[in-house]
């Protein structure tokens, strides 16, 4: 792990145990995060995006989820196998998350002062009630909350979604995290309150210098949001590259299907747009080989049989195709 | 030729609070909307969460009766009808909803589903179920699935459910609310290909209501943006992504993220959120989060207008040009 990494995932796989039986939801997810960069995990529903984010954290479902393989670096300790009560130091203080529904993630019989000083009394013992106050009134501020002091004595039902969305990122930055974890934090706004959160979060990340995991289905907030990019498919990286590579030279046919299909500004209306054929196997019934086979156009005989490894095309660019050359 | 004629069209929705349910304030869902929409072609109509556009869609289909305005469907006031002439209205005038996991009853198979339609209209023929089989095929499904329940379908699929009931009686007007915003972007461009492909064989015309504006201006002929319950632009899809006036406009325009990380453009970031409904400004309603705003824009509401060139390109702006 060289100095420039600050969060490393290596070989993750994770199981879900359901009735029907095991499915892996995560297999060999690698990927690396560096210092004040922002890293986007891009992929649709049931790709394992969401997963791999609660992974880091440690806050998989038990007992129906489980991590059978790999490793989580961060600062030199292993969060897989990590104790429960030195998770705890780090879980919101080093690392900090946000999720997608504002509402469900805050406590709603709690006023938000109360929720946002609780931060700091978990991680920050000493401080005294006059400097949480403080403290978590600095942080509404940060956050663009014009009038914190009112908002201090509210409940989140009385609040819209934009407003809790950034009591969310506040509450998460009281302990000034070293990583940000975004699972879709704009899924549920409104696009012109969205860009409002997203230039919050990007505004936040360079004046501390924060690494942030950005998780979304949207590849227009990736192209706008993020230095690197995860393209992840059916649990598996499809590939990985810095933003103004991937949208410029994606290598996967499954990128490539993706970024077509998107009806963008700049098409002509009312054309057909392209489309992947087929639909996403499903977790329990994996074909063998490259998850993608069944729906890619470039298909052959190596691609049903053999699991494609990650290959490296440029320095930072690899993917996880046999057929895909630079 | 108008096919769908919508004037100043308003619903008031009351505010009640207490155990007798005093009412204590309006929700001004709809106020003063008024649009054509011609054979054949797609109306999109745009907004943010709570701008109407919903209640919209829903007084079309006489779901809602309107607080005052119309709703003309050849030559028929929607909100006037018999229950004999809604029942035969609905052979022209369809919905798809937006939420295909919800808007499909669980217990029916899906040959049920597309069954009722005939049944109730009385239009239950010998060859019904070959005339069912040709209708999946027509969406893109397989003949065979007829016997299956909704929940062992995909998201997409159950769309195409939703798309085949909405068409299997041939209707003129289909009500789209949100059809494709459940959906993943991969199906999300077969559902949109669907629908414009059913519209080119059947000559169906659209009033498509999202609040993607990229879907919208894929699908549309002219589009509607709607704020706080008004049309405050409505023009030629490629014209209001070129030439957009109102600053309402040009501010979600600009906020939809582009998938193209060279794009360097300016960025409107609006300040604020939409008001409520109830309590909406006095004067343009979007003079709170406009970035333009003069003290006119505070004291009177702005008319549509048309635009000196284009007569197809209205605005409701005192500044627009």
């Amino acid at each position: 792990m060289d100095a420039q990494t600050i969060l490393d995932v290596r070989d993750l796989k994770i199981d879900f145990h359901t009735e029907m039986g095991v499915t892996r939801a995560v297999d060999q997810v690698d990927f690396q995060l560096k210092k004040g960069r922002i890293l986007g995990i891009a992929g649709e529903s049931g790709c394992g995006k969401s997963v791999t984010a609660l992974s880091i954290m440690r806050l998989l479902p038990k007992p129906v989820s489980r991590i059978v393989q790999g490793r989580i670096m961060f600062d030199g300790v292993n969060m897989v196998t990590l104790p429960i009560n030195e998770l705890h130091r780090i879980r919101g203080k080093k690392i900090a998350m946000i999720f997608q529904e504002p509402m469900t993630a805050l406590n709603p019989v709690h006023g938000i002062g109360k929720q946002i000083m609780e931060v700091y009394r978990l991680h920050f013992p000493d401080f005294s009630p006059r400097e949480m106050t403080t403290a978590a009134v600095r942080l509404l501020e940060k956050v663009g909350i014009s009038d914190p002091h009112q908002v201090m004595k509210k409940y989140p039902h009385q609040l819209s979604g934009g407003m809790r969305q950034r009591v969310m990122i506040a509450m998460s930055l009281a302990c000034e995290p070293q990583i940000l974890i975004a699972d879709e934090p704009t899924t549920a706004l409104d696009v012109t309150v969205q860009a409002q959160i997203l230039a919050l979060i990007k505004d936040l990340q360079r004046t501390s210098g924060m690494s942030v995991i950005l998780i979304t289905h949207d590849l227009g907030v990736i192209a706008e949001n993020c230095d690197d990019v995860v393209v992840m498919y059916a649990g598996r990286i499809a590939e990985k590259a810095p933003t103004t590579t991937l949208f410029k030279h994606p290598l996967h046919p499954y990128t490539k299907g993706l970024l077509t299909s998107i009806p963008s500004l700049a098409r002509e209306p009312k054309t057909i747009l392209p489309t992947i054929k087929g639909a996403v196997p499903s977790l329990l019934n994996m074909p063998e080989g490259c998850r993608f086979a069944s729906r890619c156009p470039r298909v052959e005989n190596i691609c049903r049989k053999k699991v494609p490894q990650e290959r490296r095309m440029d320095q930072n660019h690899t993917v996880a195709c046999h057929l895909a050359d630079a | 030729m108008v096919i769908l004629q919508v004037s100043n069209l308003k619903k008031h929705f009351p505010v009640t609070s207490g155990v007798f349910l005093r009412r204590t304030g309006w929700v001004y869902a709809l106020d003063g909307v008024s649009f054509t929409v011609n054979k054949g072609e797609t109306l999109g109509i745009v907004g943010e969460s709570g701008c109407g556009k919903t209640t919209l869609g829903r007084c079309i289909m006489g779901l809602y009766a309107p607080s005052d305005g119309q709703v003309m469907i050849q030559d028929q006031d929607v909100s006037r009808l018999t229950a004999k002439q809604r029942k035969h209205l609905a052979l022209n005038l369809q919905m798809i909803f937006q939420d295909p996991f919800e808007s499909l009853n669980p217990r029916q198979t899906v040959k049920d589903i597309l069954e009722e339609k005939y049944i109730i209209h009385g239009k239950k023929t010998k060859n019904l179920t070959s005339e069912i089989a040709r209708l999946m095929e027509t969406v893109g499904l397989l003949p065979e699935m007829l016997s299956k329940f909704p929940h062992e379908f995909s998201g997409g699929q159950r769309q195409r459910i939703g798309v085949a009931r909405a068409i299997s009686l041939e209707p003129e007007i289909i009500v789209c609310d949100e059809p494709v915003s459940a959906l993943d972007v991969s199906v999300q461009s077969k559902i949109l290909n669907l629908l414009l492909e059913l519209q080119r064989t059947m000559g169906l015309t659209y009033v498509f209501i999202s609040h993607d504006l990229s879907v919208v201006k894929h699908v549309s002929d002219r589009i509607a943006v709607m704020y706080l319950g008004k049309i405050v632009e409505m023009a030629d899809a490629r014209d209001i992504y070129k030439n957009g006036q109102h600053p309402y406009t040009q501010a979600l325009l600009s906020s939809i993220p582009l998938p193209d990380p060279a794009s360097n453009r300016d960025r409107i970031i609006l300040k604020g959120e939409v008001p409520s409904v109830e309590h909406p400004p006095s004067g343009c309603r979007f003079n709170t989060r406009c970035v333009h705003v003069q003290p006119i824009c505070r004291q009177t509401e702005p008319e549509l207008r048309k635009n000196a060139t284009d007569p197809n390109h209205v605005t409701a702006c005192h500044f627009f040009i």
